[in-house]
């Protein structure tokens, strides 16, 4: 299953540093950790706190000594972390968790819904989203990577279920290849004896500002890191992955717009499009952050219709994704109107019917009448 | 008396103490200020081999702006909640490093320790992290403006208990909170008597497991004295039963390290504009729980540890 693919990922990343606390549907991810520590597989330090906030507060103090570290959430925990996340990104430090997506409550709901790390938007994270276990396991063992040529922490996200509890095979690649993908972090700057540096003191506006310059400065790297790495997995493992991935894309009027497990569901769809003849197409979204502007703005251009399945909704103005698609294709000629669909909160299954549905209410669509649109909403 | 140990009559140890200084003199702090002192002694004792974990607390600014800090050691400075969790984290990845013998040494206010960081705290003790955990207790939130916490005494002054309403109840026990999680020891620590003061942190420093020294820390601005008067304050809150000296060995030992002359707590009140709008009632009700709570402590320091 998609945890258990984690931890595995996280094994195989050699993390040296681990400190998590029990939530649904993240739990199993952390069981196996606790186990493979146990058994000696994993040579880490497992530190079982009280609550998800000490957790993120352990790997900061841990990566700020130097450790390679993890921990995984969802829902309310990431929610509590939410402070922490803005330490971990202001402290540059290159954490790697695993959110399982999970709605937020009330009411209490342990389903799938993206709300819980969309709302991270902001704290300096990168975010990935996954589809499959397999890119589970092979985005986690990436985000080390990834995390620590930038001292940026990274986010690995997945649907709660979907994923997080449903078995399919997956190729864990041998210790040795990835030994040799992914050496022993090395931090330039750590607590250290001797060393007497105080980091995260207090920083007077003469200085604040040119530090969030070289955080934004790092995120604009990341999408170049992002690309090397994952085109340096696909040389040796042979797994491609891109920031934005394209479903019989090239020559689609209609272009739906995904992220996580909808992708599948919407495939599916997608192939009795073209069965017909219908020139409909996939974008799908691996990460919010850095938002990969350049990309969407290529891909968008000059399609007829652009569908936005949002799982998720930021009350008060619409899918997340959607916003983000809009801002980043704003004034850029040839771009149609960003039509938006809430669709699957609190685990509400996104069906192939839900997705035709989408369509076919789309090809009607051709000017933004509304910000977002509800998808089978009962009265 | 039986439960009061010999060696705060001794005197040996003063010459003992180390010349060296880790901390530097560049710091911030206000004139007068105990949790510099506190820090300064510490660090005598604890040495270079030492990494320190502050969270928001008035030592956010005593360590100076960036880039310049006072310290002499690597200091982490961390949210208000995560003193003894972030001491956690860096402890498991020193241990990872082989570096066993480094200090890891949490160093909080009592806001950060009393009240938002008490969960972590918990935490870190349930577990029984090998870190020393110290809290320098100013008795309100001094660096936002002299707020209470639950470590102000009762019916003092502060701007969140005005006059009129004074701070209601008495000072939460920490001590007795982190006894209760059988750490190998807790102790109360006032560097108005550094003898004391610096066995305990050389007691603290030879053992492993959790440590929590509990530091008294006389806050001129908050506590309206003069800065000349730091120590003095702080030998009154000791010699008056308000801030008595002990240690508590895996929860259940208790030492008192020194006996309280007795002063009566009035002469304490008195000299602190915090206290100025107490009556005589007041006062002698403080007096009279005062004197409970050193009777509790003397029982607790008679009471042989259950042995089976």
């Amino acid at each position: 299953m998609g945890n258990h693919a984690v931890s595995w990922g996280v094994l195989r990343s050699r993390a040296q540093v681990i400190a998590a606390y029990p939530i649904t549907p993240q739990t199993q991810i952390v069981e196996e950790l606790s186990e493979m520590c146990a058994d000696g597989d994993l040579d880490a330090t497992f530190i079982k706190v009280e609550s998800e906030h000490s957790a993120m507060a352990c790997c900061i103090g841990a990566a700020q000594a130097g450790a390679r570290t993890f921990t995984a959430t969802s829902a309310q925990g990431l929610a509590l972390m939410h402070e922490l996340l803005h330490w971990a990104s202001g402290a540059r430090l290159p954490i790697v968790m695993t959110d399982v997506n999970r709605a937020m409550a009330p009411g209490w709901s342990i389903w799938a819904d993206q709300l819980d790390s969309l709302a991270q938007r902001d704290t300096g994270w990168m975010q990935m989203y996954c589809e499959s276990n397999q890119e589970v396991f092979d985005l986690t063992v990436c985000s080390y990577k990834i995390a620590e040529q930038l001292d940026l922490p990274i986010m690995v996200v997945y649907d709660a279920f979907l994923l997080s509890h449903t078995s399919e095979v997956v190729d864990i690649t041998d210790q040795g290849p990835i030994d040799d993908f992914l050496p022993p972090r090395q931090a330039e700057l750590k607590l250290d004896p001797g060393k007497p540096y105080a980091f995260g003191s207090l920083v007077m506006p003469e200085y604040y500002y040119e530090m969030r310059y070289k955080l934004q400065e790092a995120m604009e790297r990341a999408g170049g890191v992002i690309d090397s790495v994952l085109e340096e997995w696909a040389e040796r493992f042979g797994r491609k992955y891109g920031q934005v991935e394209g479903y019989k894309l090239d020559d689609a009027d209609i272009v739906l717009v995904t992220s996580g497990t909808t992708t599948s569901t919407t495939k599916y769809m997608v192939n009795q499009y073209r069965e017909r003849g219908e020139k409909v197409g996939i974008l799908k979204m691996r990460t919010l952050r850095p938002f990969p502007v350049e990309r969407v703005r290529k891909e968008l251009a000059g399609r007829k219709r652009v569908l936005v399945i949002d799982k998720n909704m930021s009350p008060g103005l619409g899918g997340v994704w959607a916003q983000e698609l809009r801002a980043a294709t704003a004034h850029i000629p040839d771009v149609p109107p960003i039509q938006c669909y809430i669709a699957g909160l609190g685990g509400r299954d996104i069906r192939p019917e839900t997705v035709r549905d989408v369509i076919e209410h789309g090809k009607t669509q051709e000017s933004l009448e509304k910000e977002y649109h509800w998808i089978q909403l009962k009265n | 008396m039986k439960a009061v140990s010999e060696f705060s009559k001794s005197k040996r140890l003063i010459k003992d103490f180390k010349e060296r200084e880790i901390m530097g003199p560049g710091h911030l702090a206000c004139q007068g200020c105990g949790a510099t002192l506190n820090m300064r002694y510490l660090l005598k004792e604890a040495g270079p081999n030492t990494v320190m974990v502050i969270p928001a607390c008035c030592w956010t600014i005593i360590d100076g702006q960036f880039p310049f800090n006072t310290l002499g050691v690597p200091v982490m400075h961390t949210a208000f909640e995560t003193a003894a969790s972030a001491a956690s984290g860096v402890r498991a990845a020193l241990d990872r490093q082989g570096k066993e013998d480094t200090n890891v040494i949490a160093f909080a206010g009592d806001g950060g320790t009393f009240d938002i960081g008490l969960q972590a705290l918990s935490g870190a003790a349930e577990r029984n992290e090998n870190i020393i955990y110290c809290c320098y207790d100013n008795e309100a939130y001094m660096n936002t403006g002299i707020q209470r916490s639950s470590a102000t005494p009762e019916l003092a002054w502060t701007t969140t208990t005005p006059e009129g309403h004074p701070k209601q109840g008495k000072k939460k026990d920490i001590i007795q909170i982190l006894a209760a999680h059988g750490i190998p020891y807790a102790a109360t620590l006032n560097a108005a008597f550094p003898e004391d003061f610096l066995k305990k942190v050389r007691t603290a420093l030879s053992m492993k497991g959790t440590r929590f020294l509990h530091m008294i820390s006389a806050c001129p601005p908050g506590w309206k004295i003069d800065s000349s008067m730091s120590i003095k304050a702080m030998r009154m809150a000791t010699e008056s039963k308000a801030f008595p000296l002990y240690e508590v060995y895996d929860g259940v030992k208790y030492h008192i390290t020194h006996e309280s002359k007795g002063t009566p707590v009035k002469d304490y009140l008195k000299m602190q504009g915090r206290f100025r709008h107490l009556t005589a009632e007041n006062v002698d009700f403080i007096q009279r729980r005062l004197d409970y709570q050193w009777e509790q402590l003397l029982h607790r320091g008679q009471l042989e540890p259950f042995n089976g």
